[in-house]
């Protein structure tokens, strides 16, 4: 019998593979995409969020843990677990010879994301390179890979893990971490988690899915109805504007628009719905998924003319041209009176004082709802640019609950062979919200934890089974 | 959509004066804009600094690009977007297919571009061309391929000045159909002039990137990728011998030539002197390295190449290869009455080599640094954009 079953094949389930088998384990780890997409969410990330107390190869000055764990409250506002919160930060300034030890490469901040400089080491190349670095380190460790297998139940025994179904295969275990992923790629559950809204509309029809298509929900479905004990809101997911050309799966990074801050955004109305000028656009780029989300059907046009062209990291998509404001609102299929006096009510609002988009300028609109704060200026210089905009979910925060041991709990007890991490229990950290890195950060922390204590749960198991085997031997004797 | 996109873009790109690209070029483009927009590969290389100092891919830009690209596989292996994503970045494979086009497009003469599509064909006809002229060549001047030993006095069988005058203008023509094509290149790419700027920093650079190939450590250190995506440094170092060998080879020559004039010394020279040692280095540097870049090439990620590209890698290494191989066999039996014969294969592929130079895979040293020199210049400048998330 296998001593680690690990279901899943992104970043929480490489570690937690990782460790179990440098603990001595003998370890299976069951990808359900094939090998060209294996990875999951973990391939489209690119840096950790780590704690540090001095400047550390990569990073720069210090982040200090009570820094880390303020900025994590705020984010989350305060739906978070103190606890294993200072369990993944104190980790995360730890982790990182061990992750180097298995091949990943670590580089100072990439050209457009100089503000995560002092708190966010990158992996070079970004997390597939990661991703396939694990995956050799665990090859060459021994641990036996298997793609294109999509776990599709779990037997137990109580709160204990027996074996882990396959269709018709069944696998046995000592102990299983599980580490298979939220369930952002499930349109159904998706749907029905956000429900219908006050105008009929299925908003979550409409949303793109910016990581993996494997992440179905499958086995937290399955936890959650056998009895696990679960945390989060179905309905709350890390939800972004992104190009409403992106595809359906996996568009990722580079799908991002970052223009909003230099214009307006209409709503299908042709009208503005929120301050673009809030917040730098770094700090705000993840409210506007669920503001885009609210408007009739869930799309926005980020709305820019020339001056703003160079100012802003460049689209994956050209944007639509047009020489005039007419013909853009023609292009973008709005209605063009209302385009036009929205625009013209919005420039002629326009206070411009000192432009500066690199810091909270003086430009700001007076006498216009809602109001523009930040780097507020006419939009007027030919040619205009449209971009739509759609929900993007990056990932979900329904999850497990668990404890330091990343263990699966049943009616608030823990078990002993079961384990979990990554996406799937992120949310007892991260109850919503975000701030770069801190996903990895969690899987890195709890796929460790949860190798290292399945690794032990096995030894436990195979020398209580040993006993119990040398009992029935002398008993038959 | 794709497709009316294109169209779009090419119809702006006319109305305004730039060149339109070729298919290959647009692919390069297209692939750019998708890069420019992620950049997690930026650690790896020159080219993803470079592509972030634009924000669209002219001709220029794209050509410049192609030739800053060692095809260390790196960004394929560690790309979200690779096949079979719908986005199908391949930079790898789309940067060596616009090379090999700029080697054409910018050959001297401009006729003769064609060849590098054909390298194998042409390194063929070249080889065959060159051992049947100094065969016959040797059958003419002496009757007979075998002969009494003649104590390594090569000029026994080919007169020094003949020899020095059919390899000089080869090598001449060579020499100066790559500056044309260079130059021709560069006038392309020129970052320009501006005052004040002094190059010599820019040169450094350059040659010490070009010199240490640091473009295929990786950017970790660890190296470039081959058979898949973990990381070696074997073929940094097989270029090494190949280079370094070359170089030394060439030395020997030099040597050799200034002996010949300035000393009067006159060949054969003895087995410890500087042009036989240099020789002899650089010829087991140019057995080693070629043989390793050609069990690479044959072993290397197919999908990171440019499969039409093949005979023209492969046929280099395998002439690189002969060059070594037929000259340390000419060094080992001068002394024997096979001499005659084995010069006379020793020379023919070394003009096989000379002709091919300007028309094969040669050209991609040339190319690629003066790459190097421009993103030298161009990175010690600031850059023109603004992009606000910094």
């Amino acid at each position: 019998m296998i001593d680690v079953l690990v279901i899943g094949g992104g970043n929480a389930a490489l570690c937690a593979a990782l460790m179990a088998r440098e603990a001595g384990a003998s370890v299976m780890l069951l990808e359900a995409a094939p090998r060209e997409w294996r990875g999951g969410n973990s391939s489209h990330t690119r840096n950790l969020r780590c704690m540090h107390d001095a400047p550390q190869d990569v990073l720069v000055d210090a982040y200090p843990e009570e820094e880390y764990w303020q900025d994590l409250l705020k984010v989350t506002g305060g739906l978070t677990d103190e606890k294993l919160a200072r369990l993944a930060i104190r980790a995360s300034s730890t982790c990182r010879d061990w992750m180097r030890s298995h091949g990943v490469h670590f580089q100072p901040p990439l050209s457009g994301a100089l503000h995560v400089a002092r708190t966010n080491a990158f992996f070079m190349g970004g997390g597939k390179a990661l991703v396939n670095a694990y995956f050799r380190s665990a090859e060459k460790l021994g641990v036996q890979i298997r793609y294109n297998s999509p776990v599709d139940a779990i037997e137990l025994d109580g709160d204990r893990f027996v074996a882990a179904r396959i269709g018709a295969e069944r696998i046995e275990a000592r102990a299983c971490v599980l580490a298979a992923g939220g369930f952002e790629s499930n349109r159904e559950w998706l749907r029905e988690a956000w429900g219908r809204n006050e105008r009929g509309e299925w908003p979550a029809d409409n949303f793109l899915i910016r990581g993996t298509r494997f992440n179905m929900g499958v086995l937290l479905k399955f936890m959650i109805e056998a009895g696990a004990d679960a945390i989060g809101d179905p309905s709350q997911s890390h939800c972004v504007a992104i190009d409403a050309r992106a595809p359906l799966y996996d568009g990722g990074i580079c799908t991002r628009i970052d223009c909003v801050s230099l214009g307006v955004v209409l709503n299908a109305n042709a009208e503005r719905f929120y301050d673009e000028g809030e917040d730098f656009w770094p700090k705000r780029y993840a409210i506007w998924g669920r503001l885009v989300a609210q408007q009739p059907q869930q799309i926005g046009y980020s709305i820019i003319d020339a001056k703003a062209v160079g100012r802003f990291m460049p689209p994956v998509f050209p944007g639509v041209r047009a020489d005039t404001l007419p013909e853009l609102a023609r292009k973008l299929g709005l209605d063009e009176a209302t385009f036009m006096r929205t625009i013209g009510d919005y420039n002629a609002a326009c206070r411009v004082g000192k432009f500066d988009h690199t810091v909270l300028d003086d430009c700001h609109t007076e006498g216009v709802t809602p109001a523009k704060t930040h780097w507020a200026r006419p939009i007027d210089t030919a040619p205009f640019f449209g971009y739509a905009l759609r929900p993007g979910i990056t990932f979900t925060y329904l999850g497990l609950k668990v404890d330091e041991h990343a263990a699966v709990h049943f009616g608030g007890k823990p078990s002993r062979n079961l384990f979990v991490a990554g996406e799937m229990m992120a949310g007892n950290v991260l109850g919503k919200g975000y701030t770069a890195g801190v996903g990895m950060a969690i899987g890195t922390a709890f796929g460790r934890i949860a190798g290292t204590e399945a690794a032990k749960a096995a030894a436990k198991a195979a020398s209580v089974g040993a006993a119990a085997s040398r009992e029935k031997e002398y008993a038959t004797s | 959509m794709q497709h009316l996109e294109a169209l779009t873009r090419e119809a702006a790109a006319l109305a305004t004066g730039a060149l339109p690209l070729t298919a290959d070029e647009g692919e390069v483009a297209r692939t750019l804009q998708i890069c420019n927009a992620c950049r997690y590969c930026e650690g790896f290389c020159a080219v993803f600094p470079a592509m972030t100092r634009r924000l669209e891919f002219n001709k220029a830009d794209i050509h410049y690009l192609a030739n800053l690209c060692h095809n260390c596989g790196a960004c394929y292996h560690a790309c979200q977007y690779a096949p079979p994503h719908e986005f199908a970045v391949n930079i790898p494979q789309a940067m060596a297919k616009v090379r090999v086009q700029t080697y054409g497009d910018y050959a001297f003469p401009v006729a003769l571009g064609g060849l590098y599509r054909r390298a194998g064909l042409t390194m063929a006809l070249a080889l065959a061309g060159g051992l049947a002229l100094f065969l016959v060549m040797v059958l003419a001047m002496r009757g007979t391929l075998l002969h009494e030993p003649l104590a390594g006095n090569f000029y026994a069988i080919f007169p020094h000045n003949l020899l020095a005058a059919m390899f000089g203008v080869v090598f001449v023509f060579a020499m100066v159909a790559l500056g044309i094509g260079v130059t021709r290149f560069w006038r392309r790419v020129s970052p320009g002039v501006r005052s004040g700027e002094t190059r010599g920093a820019a040169v450094g650079g350059a040659a010490h990137d070009a010199l240490r190939l640091k473009y295929l450590d990786g950017g970790h250190g660890q190296g470039c990728n081959n058979d898949d995506d973990a990381f070696t440094l074997l073929r940094r170092r097989f270029h090494h011998f190949t280079f370094y060998g070359f170089m030394l080879c060439f030395a020997a020559t030099v040597v050799a030539t200034l002996y010949h004039y300035l000393l009067d010394l006159h060949a054969p020279y003895p087995v410890l002197s500087l042009p036989v040692i240099l020789g002899s280095a650089g010829g087991v540097g140019l057995l080693i390295g070629p043989a390793g870049l050609l069990w690479l090439n044959l072993k290397r990620d197919a999908r990171t190449m440019d499969a039409s590209q093949k005979p023209m890698d492969r046929g280099f290494i395998a002439l690189l290869f002969l060059t070594s191989a037929s000259g340390l066999a000419l060094l080992a039996g001068r002394d024997t009455g096979a001499m005659a014969a084995l010069l006379a294969v020793h020379l023919g592929i070394v003009m096989a080599l000379f002709l091919t130079l300007p028309y094969g895979k040669f050209a991609h040293g040339i190319y690629r640094s003066a790459a190097l020199l421009k993103y030298h210049i161009e990175k010690r400048r600031p850059s023109e954009l603004a992009l606000g998330s910094d």
